[in-house]
Protein backbone atom coordinates (compact mmCIF):
# COMPACT_ATOMS: atom_id res chain seq x y z
CA UNK A 1 0.00 0.00 0.00
CA UNK A 2 1.36 3.30 -0.86
CA UNK A 3 -0.43 6.33 0.69
CA UNK A 4 0.29 10.03 -0.14
CA UNK A 5 -0.72 12.60 2.67
CA UNK A 6 -1.13 15.88 0.93
CA UNK A 7 2.01 15.98 -0.15
CA UNK A 8 3.07 19.40 -1.01
CA UNK A 9 6.05 21.09 -2.98
CA UNK A 10 7.02 24.63 -3.00
CA UNK A 11 9.85 25.68 -5.28
CA UNK A 12 10.45 29.26 -4.57
CA UNK A 13 6.99 30.72 -4.83
CA UNK A 14 5.94 28.02 -7.19
CA UNK A 15 3.46 26.12 -5.91
CA UNK A 16 4.25 22.22 -7.74
CA UNK A 17 2.19 19.86 -5.67
CA UNK A 18 -0.12 21.24 -4.20
CA UNK A 19 -1.62 18.66 -1.13
CA UNK A 20 -2.05 15.92 -3.15
CA UNK A 21 -3.59 13.18 -1.41
CA UNK A 22 -3.97 9.83 -2.87
CA UNK A 23 -3.67 5.70 -1.80
CA UNK A 24 -2.88 2.78 -4.35
CA UNK A 25 -3.28 -0.53 -3.36
CA UNK A 26 -1.17 -3.63 -4.65
CA UNK A 27 -2.77 -5.02 -7.68
CA UNK A 28 -3.33 -1.56 -9.36
CA UNK A 29 -1.30 0.13 -12.26
CA UNK A 30 -1.68 3.69 -11.45
CA UNK A 31 -1.30 6.31 -14.52
CA UNK A 32 -0.26 9.62 -13.13
CA UNK A 33 -1.47 11.90 -16.16
CA UNK A 34 -0.57 15.41 -17.01
CA UNK A 35 0.54 18.49 -18.78
CA UNK A 36 4.24 18.47 -18.79
CA UNK A 37 5.12 20.51 -15.90
CA UNK A 38 1.90 19.29 -13.69
CA UNK A 39 3.98 17.53 -10.79
CA UNK A 40 3.70 14.20 -11.77
CA UNK A 41 7.76 14.03 -11.63
CA UNK A 42 7.77 15.93 -8.37
CA UNK A 43 5.34 14.00 -7.12
CA UNK A 44 7.23 10.61 -7.57
CA UNK A 45 10.63 12.17 -6.92
CA UNK A 46 8.66 12.61 -3.26
CA UNK A 47 7.27 9.16 -2.87
CA UNK A 48 10.69 7.99 -3.71
CA UNK A 49 12.37 10.11 -0.97
CA UNK A 50 14.52 11.60 -3.40
CA UNK A 51 13.10 15.42 -2.75
CA UNK A 52 11.81 16.47 0.59
CA UNK A 53 8.37 17.61 0.84
CA UNK A 54 7.57 20.67 2.17
CA UNK A 55 5.05 19.42 3.73
CA UNK A 56 2.90 16.11 4.03
CA UNK A 57 4.00 12.52 3.65
CA UNK A 58 4.43 9.34 1.88
CA UNK A 59 4.06 5.77 3.16
CA UNK A 60 5.42 2.90 1.22
CA UNK A 61 4.38 -0.55 2.75
CA UNK A 62 3.95 1.30 6.07
CA UNK A 63 7.42 3.11 6.27
CA UNK A 64 7.33 6.70 6.44
CA UNK A 65 9.19 8.25 3.49
CA UNK A 66 10.10 11.09 5.90
CA UNK A 67 11.48 9.09 8.98
CA UNK A 68 11.91 5.62 7.44
CA UNK A 69 13.81 6.48 4.18
CA UNK A 70 15.57 2.86 4.04
CA UNK A 71 13.10 0.79 4.41
CA UNK A 72 11.27 2.59 2.31
CA UNK A 73 13.73 2.53 -0.50
CA UNK A 74 14.14 -1.20 -0.25
CA UNK A 75 10.88 -1.66 -1.09
CA UNK A 76 10.74 0.65 -4.22
CA UNK A 77 12.21 -0.05 -7.55
CA UNK A 78 12.69 3.47 -9.24
CA UNK A 79 12.54 4.58 -12.90
CA UNK A 80 13.72 8.23 -12.50
CA UNK A 81 13.01 10.47 -15.60
CA UNK A 82 15.00 9.97 -18.51
CA UNK A 83 16.39 6.55 -17.44
CA UNK A 84 19.76 7.81 -15.75
CA UNK A 85 22.62 6.11 -15.18
CA UNK A 86 26.34 5.26 -15.17
CA UNK A 87 27.28 5.55 -19.23
CA UNK A 88 30.81 4.72 -18.56
CA UNK A 89 29.75 1.29 -17.53
CA UNK A 90 28.51 -2.02 -19.34
CA UNK A 91 25.51 -3.21 -18.81
CA UNK A 92 26.83 -5.76 -16.96
CA UNK A 93 28.55 -3.92 -14.59
CA UNK A 94 25.96 -1.51 -14.09
CA UNK A 95 23.75 -4.11 -13.13
CA UNK A 96 25.58 -5.87 -10.87
CA UNK A 97 26.85 -2.80 -9.13
CA UNK A 98 22.77 -2.21 -8.61
CA UNK A 99 21.75 -5.58 -7.03
CA UNK A 100 24.56 -5.23 -4.75
CA UNK A 101 23.17 -2.05 -3.82
CA UNK A 102 20.47 -3.51 -2.97
CA UNK A 103 22.22 -6.28 -1.04
CA UNK A 104 21.82 -8.89 -3.39
CA UNK A 105 25.52 -11.33 -3.38
CA UNK A 106 26.18 -14.20 -4.76
CA UNK A 107 23.80 -16.68 -6.60
CA UNK A 108 21.52 -14.43 -5.55
CA UNK A 109 22.62 -11.48 -7.68
CA UNK A 110 23.49 -13.63 -10.67
CA UNK A 111 19.80 -14.78 -10.48
CA UNK A 112 18.29 -11.59 -10.14
CA UNK A 113 20.43 -10.04 -12.67
CA UNK A 114 19.80 -12.42 -15.14
CA UNK A 115 16.12 -12.42 -14.86
CA UNK A 116 16.06 -8.79 -15.55
CA UNK A 117 18.10 -9.72 -18.35
CA UNK A 118 15.78 -12.15 -19.62
CA UNK A 119 12.46 -9.84 -18.89
CA UNK A 120 14.08 -6.95 -20.61
CA UNK A 121 15.74 -8.74 -23.58
CA UNK A 122 19.15 -7.23 -22.27
CA UNK A 123 21.83 -10.27 -23.26
CA UNK A 124 22.89 -8.84 -26.46
CA UNK A 125 24.39 -5.84 -24.84
CA UNK A 126 25.75 -6.67 -21.27
CA UNK A 127 28.70 -6.37 -22.89
CA UNK A 128 28.67 -3.05 -23.99
CA UNK A 129 28.71 0.12 -21.68
CA UNK A 130 25.50 2.13 -21.48
CA UNK A 131 26.99 5.08 -23.59
CA UNK A 132 26.99 2.92 -26.80
CA UNK A 133 23.19 2.27 -26.04
CA UNK A 134 20.33 3.78 -28.49
CA UNK A 135 17.70 5.37 -26.18
CA UNK A 136 15.31 2.42 -26.16
CA UNK A 137 18.14 0.25 -24.77
CA UNK A 138 18.83 3.13 -21.60
CA UNK A 139 15.52 2.88 -21.19
CA UNK A 140 15.38 -1.12 -20.76
CA UNK A 141 18.13 -1.24 -18.85
CA UNK A 142 16.71 1.62 -16.56
CA UNK A 143 14.24 -0.80 -15.97
CA UNK A 144 15.89 -3.64 -15.52
CA UNK A 145 17.33 -1.66 -12.45
CA UNK A 146 14.35 -0.89 -10.86
CA UNK A 147 13.27 -4.42 -10.96
CA UNK A 148 16.42 -6.35 -10.04
CA UNK A 149 15.08 -6.82 -6.57
CA UNK A 150 11.62 -7.83 -7.10
CA UNK A 151 9.99 -4.92 -5.10
CA UNK A 152 6.29 -4.54 -4.26
CA UNK A 153 6.55 -1.16 -5.33
CA UNK A 154 7.24 0.19 -8.83
CA UNK A 155 7.49 3.63 -9.55
CA UNK A 156 8.62 4.52 -13.02
CA UNK A 157 8.72 7.66 -14.15
CA UNK A 158 7.61 7.78 -18.43
CA UNK A 159 8.94 3.97 -18.77
CA UNK A 160 8.19 4.19 -22.41
CA UNK A 161 9.62 7.11 -23.68
CA UNK A 162 11.94 7.08 -26.62
CA UNK A 163 11.02 3.32 -27.17
CA UNK A 164 9.73 2.43 -30.58
CA UNK A 165 6.10 0.46 -30.73
CA UNK A 166 7.34 -2.96 -30.28
CA UNK A 167 9.30 -1.83 -27.63
CA UNK A 168 6.42 0.12 -25.88
CA UNK A 169 4.26 -3.40 -25.98
CA UNK A 170 7.12 -5.29 -24.67
CA UNK A 171 7.49 -3.30 -21.99
CA UNK A 172 3.41 -2.96 -21.59
CA UNK A 173 3.04 -6.49 -21.40
CA UNK A 174 6.35 -6.88 -18.80
CA UNK A 175 4.42 -4.12 -16.24
CA UNK A 176 0.66 -6.14 -16.92
CA UNK A 177 2.91 -9.49 -16.02
CA UNK A 178 4.38 -8.16 -12.85
CA UNK A 179 0.63 -5.87 -12.15
CA UNK A 180 -1.02 -8.69 -9.96
CA UNK A 181 0.64 -8.37 -6.79
CA UNK A 182 2.90 -5.02 -7.37
CA UNK A 183 1.67 -1.43 -6.85
CA UNK A 184 3.00 0.55 -9.92
CA UNK A 185 3.14 4.18 -10.75
CA UNK A 186 4.02 5.38 -14.05
CA UNK A 187 3.66 8.57 -15.47
CA UNK A 188 2.85 9.06 -18.86
CA UNK A 189 1.48 11.99 -21.57
CA UNK A 190 0.73 9.09 -23.89
CA UNK A 191 -3.05 8.71 -23.10
CA UNK A 192 -2.91 5.37 -25.19
CA UNK A 193 -0.68 3.84 -22.40
CA UNK A 194 -2.81 4.96 -19.72
CA UNK A 195 -5.85 2.45 -21.60
CA UNK A 196 -3.50 -0.17 -22.30
CA UNK A 197 -1.89 -0.63 -19.01
CA UNK A 198 -3.55 1.41 -16.12
CA UNK A 199 -6.06 0.43 -13.69
CA UNK A 200 -6.85 3.74 -12.62
CA UNK A 201 -5.84 6.89 -13.77
CA UNK A 202 -5.08 10.64 -11.95
CA UNK A 203 -5.16 13.19 -14.37
CA UNK A 204 -2.68 15.77 -12.59
CA UNK A 205 -2.31 19.57 -13.83
CA UNK A 206 -0.93 22.39 -11.88
CA UNK A 207 0.04 20.19 -8.84
CA UNK A 208 -3.89 19.15 -7.63
CA UNK A 209 -5.62 16.03 -9.02
CA UNK A 210 -8.34 16.61 -11.28
CA UNK A 211 -10.05 13.31 -11.79
CA UNK A 212 -9.48 10.34 -10.50
CA UNK A 213 -10.87 7.00 -11.73
CA UNK A 214 -10.52 4.03 -14.12
CA UNK A 215 -9.11 4.81 -18.08
CA UNK A 216 -12.86 3.01 -18.95
CA UNK A 217 -14.40 5.44 -16.61
CA UNK A 218 -12.84 8.91 -17.51
CA UNK A 219 -13.28 7.88 -21.27
CA UNK A 220 -17.22 7.98 -20.10
CA UNK A 221 -16.71 11.53 -19.72
CA UNK A 222 -15.95 12.13 -22.94
CA UNK A 223 -18.57 13.97 -24.67
CA UNK A 224 -18.47 11.70 -27.42
CA UNK A 225 -18.85 8.93 -25.34
CA UNK A 226 -21.36 6.39 -26.72
CA UNK A 227 -22.54 9.05 -29.16
CA UNK A 228 -23.66 7.37 -32.80
CA UNK A 229 -22.47 8.77 -35.87
CA UNK A 230 -24.50 8.28 -39.29
CA UNK A 231 -23.43 9.14 -42.86
CA UNK A 232 -25.98 8.52 -45.92
CA UNK A 233 -25.77 7.90 -49.31
CA UNK A 234 -26.44 11.01 -50.12
CA UNK A 235 -25.80 14.24 -48.62
CA UNK A 236 -29.07 15.64 -49.38
CA UNK A 237 -30.49 13.19 -46.99
CA UNK A 238 -29.49 14.69 -43.70
CA UNK A 239 -31.61 17.30 -42.67
CA UNK A 240 -34.33 14.70 -42.33
CA UNK A 241 -31.99 12.19 -40.89
CA UNK A 242 -30.87 14.78 -38.06
CA UNK A 243 -34.29 16.11 -37.28
CA UNK A 244 -35.62 12.83 -36.98
CA UNK A 245 -32.76 11.71 -34.72
CA UNK A 246 -32.91 14.95 -32.39
CA UNK A 247 -36.65 13.65 -31.88
CA UNK A 248 -35.52 10.08 -30.34
CA UNK A 249 -36.27 10.50 -26.52
CA UNK A 250 -32.53 9.25 -25.69
CA UNK A 251 -30.70 11.90 -27.93
CA UNK A 252 -29.73 14.98 -26.54
CA UNK A 253 -28.35 17.18 -29.03
CA UNK A 254 -27.68 16.62 -33.09
CA UNK A 255 -24.09 17.95 -35.44
CA UNK A 256 -24.32 17.75 -38.99
CA UNK A 257 -21.11 17.80 -40.61
CA UNK A 258 -20.40 19.53 -44.16
CA UNK A 259 -20.09 15.50 -45.20
CA UNK A 260 -23.59 14.89 -44.66
CA UNK A 261 -22.47 13.37 -41.55
CA UNK A 262 -25.09 13.29 -38.98
CA UNK A 263 -23.60 12.71 -34.97
CA UNK A 264 -26.00 12.41 -32.31
CA UNK A 265 -24.93 12.83 -28.91
CA UNK A 266 -26.83 10.85 -26.24
CA UNK A 267 -28.46 12.79 -23.15
CA UNK A 268 -26.74 10.82 -19.98
CA UNK A 269 -24.21 9.24 -21.70
CA UNK A 270 -26.51 6.15 -22.42
CA UNK A 271 -26.43 4.03 -25.45
CA UNK A 272 -28.42 4.92 -28.03
CA UNK A 273 -27.45 3.22 -31.03
CA UNK A 274 -29.96 0.63 -30.69
CA UNK A 275 -33.01 3.26 -31.38
CA UNK A 276 -30.92 5.27 -33.62
CA UNK A 277 -30.24 1.73 -35.98
CA UNK A 278 -34.34 0.80 -35.09
CA UNK A 279 -35.10 4.50 -36.75
CA UNK A 280 -32.78 3.90 -39.49
CA UNK A 281 -34.34 0.29 -40.12
CA UNK A 282 -37.68 1.90 -39.82
CA UNK A 283 -36.98 4.26 -42.47
CA UNK A 284 -35.44 2.66 -44.78
CA UNK A 285 -32.78 5.23 -44.81
CA UNK A 286 -29.82 4.05 -47.19
CA UNK A 287 -27.03 4.68 -44.99
CA UNK A 288 -22.67 3.89 -45.80
CA UNK A 289 -21.67 3.87 -42.38
CA UNK A 290 -23.48 4.02 -38.85
CA UNK A 291 -21.66 3.36 -35.33
CA UNK A 292 -21.36 4.38 -31.92
CA UNK A 293 -18.30 6.26 -31.13
CA UNK A 294 -16.53 5.93 -27.62
CA UNK A 295 -15.01 8.49 -25.39
CA UNK A 296 -11.40 9.24 -26.14
CA UNK A 297 -8.97 10.21 -23.62
CA UNK A 298 -7.04 13.07 -25.07
CA UNK A 299 -10.66 14.46 -25.20
CA UNK A 300 -11.52 14.39 -21.45
CA UNK A 301 -7.47 14.91 -21.21
CA UNK A 302 -8.08 18.50 -23.17
CA UNK A 303 -11.14 19.65 -21.50
CA UNK A 304 -10.44 18.41 -17.54
CA UNK A 305 -6.39 20.21 -18.22
CA UNK A 306 -7.94 22.62 -20.63
CA UNK A 307 -8.95 25.23 -18.52
CA UNK A 308 -6.15 25.32 -15.92
CA UNK A 309 -2.79 25.53 -18.19
CA UNK A 310 -4.01 27.65 -21.43
CA UNK B 1 29.52 -0.58 5.27
CA UNK B 2 28.42 -2.91 2.25
CA UNK B 3 27.07 -0.55 0.80
CA UNK B 4 30.03 1.85 1.10
CA UNK B 5 32.19 -0.79 -0.27
CA UNK B 6 30.14 -1.55 -3.58
CA UNK B 7 30.18 2.58 -4.03
CA UNK B 8 34.15 2.54 -3.75
CA UNK B 9 34.68 -0.25 -5.88
CA UNK B 10 31.80 1.80 -8.60
CA UNK B 11 33.79 5.00 -8.10
CA UNK B 12 37.22 2.90 -8.97
CA UNK B 13 35.81 0.89 -11.62
CA UNK B 14 34.47 4.36 -13.73
CA UNK B 15 38.27 5.79 -12.79
CA UNK B 16 40.26 2.56 -14.65
CA UNK B 17 37.23 2.12 -17.49
CA UNK B 18 38.06 5.70 -18.46
CA UNK B 19 40.88 7.73 -19.24
CA UNK B 20 40.82 9.28 -16.01
CA UNK B 21 42.45 7.33 -14.55
CA UNK B 22 45.57 7.04 -16.51
CA UNK B 23 46.12 10.91 -17.62
CA UNK B 24 45.90 11.58 -13.62
CA UNK B 25 48.81 8.99 -12.73
CA UNK B 26 51.28 9.29 -15.73
CA UNK B 27 50.58 12.80 -15.64
CA UNK B 28 51.23 13.32 -11.74
CA UNK B 29 54.33 11.20 -11.72
CA UNK B 30 55.63 12.88 -15.03
CA UNK B 31 55.24 16.25 -13.00
CA UNK B 32 56.45 15.12 -9.31
CA UNK B 33 59.59 13.45 -11.41
CA UNK B 34 60.44 16.77 -13.72
CA UNK B 35 60.03 18.84 -9.94
CA UNK B 36 62.33 17.18 -8.48
CA UNK B 37 65.31 16.44 -10.51
CA UNK B 38 65.22 20.14 -12.48
CA UNK B 39 63.79 22.21 -9.94
CA UNK B 40 64.65 20.25 -6.69
CA UNK B 41 67.81 20.00 -7.58
CA UNK B 42 67.73 16.00 -6.26
CA UNK B 43 71.20 15.66 -7.29
CA UNK B 44 73.22 18.79 -7.12
CA UNK B 45 72.17 19.25 -3.29
CA UNK B 46 73.55 15.61 -2.81
CA UNK B 47 71.51 14.65 0.83
CA UNK B 48 69.87 11.53 0.73
CA UNK B 49 66.48 12.67 1.54
CA UNK B 50 63.42 12.99 -0.51
CA UNK B 51 62.36 16.94 0.03
CA UNK B 52 63.12 18.33 -3.44
CA UNK B 53 60.32 15.41 -3.99
CA UNK B 54 57.94 16.63 -1.22
CA UNK B 55 58.18 20.40 -1.46
CA UNK B 56 56.45 20.50 -4.57
CA UNK B 57 53.48 18.54 -3.80
CA UNK B 58 51.17 21.06 -2.51
CA UNK B 59 51.89 22.83 -5.80
CA UNK B 60 51.12 19.21 -7.82
CA UNK B 61 47.58 19.15 -6.23
CA UNK B 62 46.77 22.15 -6.44
CA UNK B 63 45.96 21.61 -10.24
CA UNK B 64 45.52 17.63 -10.17
CA UNK B 65 43.25 17.01 -7.36
CA UNK B 66 40.36 19.88 -8.34
CA UNK B 67 40.73 18.04 -11.90
CA UNK B 68 39.85 14.82 -9.92
CA UNK B 69 36.98 15.94 -7.43
CA UNK B 70 34.94 18.17 -9.58
CA UNK B 71 33.39 15.27 -11.01
CA UNK B 72 32.37 13.66 -7.96
CA UNK B 73 28.90 15.09 -7.44
CA UNK B 74 29.01 17.54 -10.53
CA UNK B 75 28.82 14.88 -12.66
CA UNK B 76 26.23 12.78 -11.08
CA UNK B 77 24.04 16.10 -11.03
CA UNK B 78 24.46 16.82 -14.33
CA UNK B 79 23.69 13.20 -16.06
CA UNK B 80 20.62 12.94 -13.61
CA UNK B 81 22.61 9.15 -12.35
CA UNK B 82 22.43 11.71 -8.37
CA UNK B 83 18.80 10.33 -8.72
CA UNK B 84 18.91 7.12 -9.14
CA UNK B 85 21.75 6.99 -6.01
CA UNK B 86 20.23 8.82 -3.80
CA UNK B 87 17.28 6.44 -3.61
CA UNK B 88 19.11 3.05 -3.82
CA UNK B 89 19.05 2.06 0.33
CA UNK B 90 21.96 3.83 0.92
CA UNK B 91 22.41 7.57 2.86
CA UNK B 92 24.01 10.65 1.57
CA UNK B 93 26.38 10.34 4.20
CA UNK B 94 27.43 7.13 2.94
CA UNK B 95 27.53 8.14 -0.36
CA UNK B 96 29.47 10.84 0.49
CA UNK B 97 32.29 9.08 2.18
CA UNK B 98 32.23 6.63 -0.15
CA UNK B 99 33.00 8.30 -3.08
CA UNK B 100 35.60 10.49 -0.83
CA UNK B 101 37.40 7.56 0.05
CA UNK B 102 37.67 6.10 -3.75
CA UNK B 103 38.99 9.37 -4.83
CA UNK B 104 41.34 9.27 -1.68
CA UNK B 105 42.28 6.08 -2.35
CA UNK B 106 42.96 6.74 -5.48
CA UNK B 107 45.14 9.54 -4.77
CA UNK B 108 47.00 7.35 -3.05
CA UNK B 109 47.55 4.98 -5.45
CA UNK B 110 49.27 7.45 -7.65
CA UNK B 111 51.52 8.35 -4.33
CA UNK B 112 52.34 4.58 -3.81
CA UNK B 113 53.73 4.81 -7.37
CA UNK B 114 56.23 7.33 -6.88
CA UNK B 115 58.20 4.56 -5.10
CA UNK B 116 61.12 4.35 -7.81
CA UNK B 117 62.56 7.70 -6.01
CA UNK B 118 62.01 6.30 -2.67
CA UNK B 119 64.28 3.11 -4.18
CA UNK B 120 66.68 5.46 -5.78
CA UNK B 121 67.33 7.51 -2.93
CA UNK B 122 67.79 4.71 -0.50
CA UNK B 123 70.58 3.15 -3.90
CA UNK B 124 72.30 6.63 -3.11
CA UNK B 125 72.35 6.91 0.29
CA UNK B 126 70.87 5.88 3.80
CA UNK B 127 68.17 8.38 3.86
CA UNK B 128 66.07 8.33 7.14
CA UNK B 129 62.99 5.93 5.83
CA UNK B 130 60.57 7.12 9.06
CA UNK B 131 60.87 10.54 8.06
CA UNK B 132 60.38 9.48 4.05
CA UNK B 133 57.27 7.51 5.68
CA UNK B 134 56.10 10.52 7.22
CA UNK B 135 56.21 13.02 4.58
CA UNK B 136 54.04 10.46 2.61
CA UNK B 137 52.03 10.27 5.22
CA UNK B 138 51.16 14.21 5.23
CA UNK B 139 51.30 14.56 1.31
CA UNK B 140 48.50 11.98 1.52
CA UNK B 141 46.65 13.77 4.36
CA UNK B 142 47.13 17.04 2.19
CA UNK B 143 45.56 14.98 -0.83
CA UNK B 144 42.77 14.02 1.22
CA UNK B 145 42.28 17.46 2.36
CA UNK B 146 42.16 19.32 -1.08
CA UNK B 147 39.82 16.28 -2.42
CA UNK B 148 37.38 17.00 0.53
CA UNK B 149 37.60 20.47 -0.12
CA UNK B 150 36.52 19.60 -4.13
CA UNK B 151 33.76 16.99 -3.07
CA UNK B 152 32.17 20.00 -1.42
CA UNK B 153 32.73 22.73 -4.26
CA UNK B 154 31.69 19.83 -6.76
CA UNK B 155 28.42 19.18 -4.88
CA UNK B 156 27.56 22.64 -5.34
CA UNK B 157 27.20 22.50 -8.98
CA UNK B 158 26.56 20.60 -12.51
CA UNK B 159 29.26 22.18 -14.14
CA UNK B 160 32.55 20.57 -13.60
CA UNK B 161 34.81 23.29 -14.98
CA UNK B 162 33.06 25.61 -12.41
CA UNK B 163 33.68 22.95 -9.84
CA UNK B 164 37.45 22.65 -10.75
CA UNK B 165 37.83 26.60 -10.73
CA UNK B 166 36.04 27.01 -7.22
CA UNK B 167 38.53 23.94 -5.75
CA UNK B 168 41.57 25.09 -6.92
CA UNK B 169 40.89 28.63 -5.92
CA UNK B 170 40.03 27.95 -2.16
CA UNK B 171 42.80 25.30 -1.85
CA UNK B 172 44.70 28.30 -3.00
CA UNK B 173 43.59 30.16 -0.67
CA UNK B 174 43.59 27.30 2.30
CA UNK B 175 47.99 26.83 0.99
CA UNK B 176 49.01 29.98 1.39
CA UNK B 177 46.72 30.97 4.62
CA UNK B 178 49.74 32.28 6.72
CA UNK B 179 51.61 33.93 3.63
CA UNK B 180 50.80 37.70 2.71
CA UNK B 181 48.85 37.02 -0.50
CA UNK B 182 45.82 35.80 2.29
CA UNK B 183 46.81 37.49 5.54
CA UNK B 184 46.92 40.74 3.62
CA UNK B 185 43.44 40.61 2.69
CA UNK B 186 42.62 40.68 6.73
CA UNK B 187 45.60 42.87 7.40
CA UNK B 188 44.28 46.29 8.02
CA UNK B 189 41.10 45.52 9.98
CA UNK B 190 40.98 42.06 11.19
CA UNK B 191 41.87 41.58 15.23
CA UNK B 192 45.06 39.83 15.97
CA UNK B 193 43.65 36.69 16.92
CA UNK B 194 41.72 36.25 13.81
CA UNK B 195 44.87 36.30 11.89
CA UNK B 196 46.07 34.20 13.79
CA UNK B 197 43.33 31.87 13.02
CA UNK B 198 43.96 32.41 9.68
CA UNK B 199 47.19 31.69 9.48
CA UNK B 200 46.80 28.63 11.53
CA UNK B 201 44.32 27.24 9.05
CA UNK B 202 47.86 26.91 6.09
CA UNK B 203 47.83 23.67 4.81
CA UNK B 204 51.39 24.75 4.04
CA UNK B 205 52.46 25.19 7.54
CA UNK B 206 51.11 21.83 8.27
CA UNK B 207 52.41 19.77 5.55
CA UNK B 208 55.74 21.63 6.03
CA UNK B 209 56.35 19.98 9.12
CA UNK B 210 55.14 17.09 7.87
CA UNK B 211 56.95 16.56 5.10
CA UNK B 212 60.36 17.09 7.30
CA UNK B 213 59.98 14.04 8.90
CA UNK B 214 58.15 15.29 12.14
CA UNK B 215 54.96 14.06 13.47
CA UNK B 216 53.31 16.54 15.08
CA UNK B 217 49.90 14.66 16.33
CA UNK B 218 48.15 18.81 15.54
CA UNK B 219 48.96 18.48 11.81
CA UNK B 220 47.73 15.41 11.49
CA UNK B 221 44.14 15.75 13.55
CA UNK B 222 44.23 19.51 11.53
CA UNK B 223 44.29 17.58 8.48
CA UNK B 224 41.71 14.97 9.65
CA UNK B 225 39.43 17.68 10.69
CA UNK B 226 39.43 19.81 7.45
CA UNK B 227 38.25 16.59 5.60
CA UNK B 228 35.77 15.39 8.07
CA UNK B 229 34.71 19.43 8.10
CA UNK B 230 34.14 19.33 3.77
CA UNK B 231 32.48 16.21 3.94
CA UNK B 232 29.90 17.15 6.41
CA UNK B 233 29.43 20.22 4.33
CA UNK B 234 29.43 18.21 1.15
CA UNK B 235 26.26 15.92 2.69
CA UNK B 236 24.38 19.43 3.66
CA UNK B 237 24.87 20.36 0.66
CA UNK B 238 23.49 17.44 -0.98
CA UNK B 239 20.58 17.13 1.19
CA UNK B 240 20.00 21.28 0.85
CA UNK B 241 20.15 21.14 -2.92
CA UNK B 242 19.82 17.83 -4.19
CA UNK B 243 17.09 17.70 -6.90
CA UNK B 244 18.24 21.08 -8.77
Amino acid sequence: MIQAERLTKRYGPLLAVDALSFEVAPGEVLGFLGPNGAGKSTTMKMLTGFVAPTSGDAIVCGHRVSGDARAARDRLGYLPEGAPSYPEMTVRAFLAFIAAMRGLRGPARRTAVDRAVGQLDLGDVLAQTVDTLSKGYRRRVGLAQAILHDPPVLILDEPTDGLDPNQKHQVRRLIEGMAADKIIIISTHILEEVEAVCSRALIISSGRILADDTPQGLAARARRHNAVTLRPRAAGDAAQIAEAVDALPGVDSVERADDGTVTAFPADGAPIIGDVAALAGERGWPLVELHQESGRLDEVFREITGETVS
Amino acid sequence: MNAIRTLIARELYSYFVTPVAYVFIVIFLVLAGAFTFQLGGFYQREQADLMPFFTFHPWLYLVLVPALAMRLWAEERRSGSIELLMTLPVSTTEAVVAKFLAAWLFTALALALTFPIWLTVNYLGNPDNGAILTAYLGSLLMAGAFLAIGSCLSATTRNQVVAFILTAAVCLVFLLAGFPLVLDAFGGWAPGWLLDTVAGLSFLTHFNALSRGVIDVRDVLYFLLVIAAFLYATAIVLEMKKAN
